[in-house]
């Protein structure tokens, strides 16, 4: 691997020459992965980098918000994974299970994920903050053989347990054996015996490795099954977007229980062989810039609600702290607005580069590259090998024209791209058209050819860099006692781009309130996830319906948004 | 100790902690920086508030900062639930 090669190539090379001779190729090279060879994350991600010489150098310090604090070599992410790795095999765990990690971001999340890959197993990460129906639907999905959690969080599981009866396994990592159940058992992994020498599962490229749940517009969440070879993608646009360089010290902001957590918070600084920090803390404006200082953060991935929620907190805090170590910012989850882009060039002396991907790209596609001009509230440009353009909503040709809205499409075929979605090959080929991966969003594309977001093509709800389905939503809500009908639409929001709305009608004997307002909420809060929490609650008489009775939730969306709703004739005979 | 605050931390514990989370929580607990409330959650706290305590806390002021610990909300109801004080 040649990270010192890196930095005399991109800076030699503008992003024009890069992307006019890019061949995936050059990842396989650094990565020493010969196509037809064997490849497994995990392996790469830790016993490779200690072939390279760098065994004793640090992988991961972590800190929690009481100020604990752990630090592991690559050394021992490589041992610590074996003995996960064992671990699992000895419970019989097969390749090509789903094992889940279901927990915050503790230091066997992270490890247990290189863990899983090595047996083979596939992985299967869910947000700690999820509700019990959340996990039920998505465990039930996997057909998820185990999961591994914490102490805090094993009562949702034990909720579900009886619903989920090919899960054999409950692992909780913090608890000891007298606190636990029929099918769970502890793993403590830094007091079992380190194994040295593990096999290696002989994954090949197209061997399935993570399993990331995403919502759409119908029906409940889909696994996104990625498969051992998208770490070429991590592993280069990790080291040219995110300028990963042999001494970075490197903070990613999200929880690996969503993708950017896998993606860029596992397999991409690691792959690269850098040093990366964890802070496993809510947010905090003081402690996370005291957290910069102490660990000389230079790269720091960070997502538009994050920063907007720091640019709450002003700049006075900012001042208060030694941050002159940052080097390069970046930014994911939902669009970067230009206000951000230039409140960061005041705060931190440079700005964040926006960059666009999704669970299903499994790596960033659309970037501000690094030395390439930012024009703030920009996406940037396709990341050189991705090739990409926005369609027209009708034809699904390709828009020519600069500045026409269109669907953004990419032409199939990037290593990480997600291979299917699991046990539902229809939701996976109403992805594409006309040999066009369609993204599910707008966009448009200036003269410079930088593209410029516009919102969602579907009801999906984007808050906080989340997408959260309404169906899911609304089924929660018809749970509750005193929902008739639901539709759960997006509203603009200054923070979170957009949160959730619903419209509600209510059953006969139940009157609109403050309290019943506050119970819905709450309801949903624990049942799904404080993401999918609607933020506001409105209650009326009717829902606005196709002729058929479906729903159409984009009469309210457009209200939300002050949009023209638009020609709805053929909507309204559905 | 203030009505307010028992009234805060009996809904934190019953709202916002997991079953089996023995936590205890106290005033100076942190709420959000330690992940008990997250800033999505922040809003049916608020919500909470306002209903309970007949205010309006504007979103400008509603930040992770001021819903951290116990205390810091008693503080922020207390500070709405005056009449603002003109200055002579």
């Amino acid at each position: 691997m040649s990270n010192t090669m890196y930095c005399e190539e991109l800076s030699a090379k503008s992003y024009e020459e890069l992307a006019a001779n890019f061949d995936w190729s050059i990842a396989e090279r650094e990565l020493g992965y010969i196509p037809g060879d064997l490849i497994n994350i995990g392996w790469m991600c830790s016993d490779r980098i200690c072939h390279l010489g760098r065994a004793d150098k640090v992988a991961l310090y972590w800190e929690d918000f009481q100020g604990n604090r752990q630090r592991f070599t690559f050394d021992e992410l490589r041992v610590l994974s074996n003995t996960v790795a064992q671990f699992l095999c000895e419970l019989g765990i097969a390749p090509g299970e789903r094992v889940c990690l279901f927990m915050d971001r503790a230091p066997e999340l992270y490890i247990g994920l290189l863990g899983i890959l090595k047996t083979g197993a596939v992985a299967q990460p869910l947000f700690s903050a999820f509700g019990d129906e959340s996990l039920l639907v998505r465990l039930k999905n996997a057909d998820t053989s185990a999961i591994i959690t914490q102490k805090k969080h094993v009562h949702k599981v034990r909720k579900i347990r009886e619903q989920l009866p090919n899960l054999r396994h409950i692992i909780v990592v913090d608890a000891g054996d007298s606190a636990l159940q029929q099918c769970e058992v502890a793993f403590r992994m830094e007091q079992l015996p380190r194994v040295e020498d593990f096999h290696v599962y002989p994954t090949t490229a197209e061997s399935p490795s993570l399993l990331h749940y995403t919502s759409g517009t119908t029906g409940q969440p889909k696994g996104a099954q990625h498969v051992h070879y998208s770490i070429v993608s991590q592993y280069l646009t990790a080291k040219w977007v995110l300028d990963l360089q042999p001494d970075d010290i490197y903070w990613c902001n999200a929880d690996p229980g969503w993708v950017t957590g896998t993606s860029y918070g596992i397999i991409g600084p690691w792959s690269n062989g850098t040093t990366q920090v964890v802070l496993d803390s809510g947010f905090n404006a003081e402690s996370w810039y005291q957290f910069i200082e102490k660990r000389r953060v230079t790269v720091w991935y960070s997502a538009p609600t994050a920063i907007r929620l720091l640019m709450k907190e002003g700049t006075d805090v900012v001042r208060r702290h030694d941050i002159s170590s940052l080097r390069h910012l970046a930014s994911v989850g939902e669009p970067l607005n230009a206000e951000a882009v230039i409140w960061s060039e005041q705060a931190f002396g440079k700005p964040f580069h926006d960059t666009f991907w999704q669970t299903e790209t499994g790596c960033i596609v659309i970037t501000n590259f690094p030395g390439m001009p930012i024009k703030p509230g920009s996406m940037g440009k396709p990341f050189p090998g991705i090739t990409a353009t926005v369609l027209n909503t009708k034809t699904y040709e390709p828009i020519t024209e600069p500045g026409l809205a269109g669907l953004i499409a990419l032409r199939p075929g990037w290593p990480s791209q997600i291979r299917g979605y699991w046990n539902n090959p229809a939701g996976f080929k109403a992805k594409f058209k006309n040999g066009w991966y369609l993204c599910g969003d707008r966009a448009s594309i200036d003269r410079d050819g930088y593209y410029w977001f516009m919102g969602r093509d579907d009801d999906v709800i984007n808050t906080g860099g989340h997408l959260v389905g309404p169906f899911e939503i609304e089924s929660a809500l018809l749970e509750h006692p005193a929902v008739h009908e639901s539709a759960a639409v997006a509203k603009p929001d200054p923070v979170n781009m957009e949160v959730v709305k619903v419209f509600v009608t209510l059953k006969r004997g139940y009157t609109p309130n403050d309290d019943l307002e506050l119970e819905i909420m709450n309801h949903i809060r624990k049942r799904l996830s404080p993401l999918a929490m609607p933020q506001e609650i409105e209650f009326v008489d009717s829902l606005p319906k196709t002729r058929s009775g479906k729903i159409v939730r984009r009469i309210l969306r457009c209200k939300e948004f002050n949009e023209p709703v638009g020609d709805l004739s053929t909507i309204m005979d559905d | 100790m203030d009505e307010i605050s028992k009234v805060v931390r009996d809904y934190v514990v019953r709202e916002y902690l997991e079953e089996g989370d023995e936590r205890e929580i106290t005033e100076t607990t942190p709420l959000i920086s330690g992940g008990i409330v997250d800033s999505f959650s922040m809003v049916s706290l608020k919500r909470f508030l306002e209903k309970k305590y007949q205010i309006q806390i504007p979103d400008v002021d509603a930040t992770p900062d001021a819903f951290d610990t116990v205390e810091r909300i008693v503080t922020l109801v207390h500070r709405f639930q005056k009449p603002a004080t003109v200055g002579v």
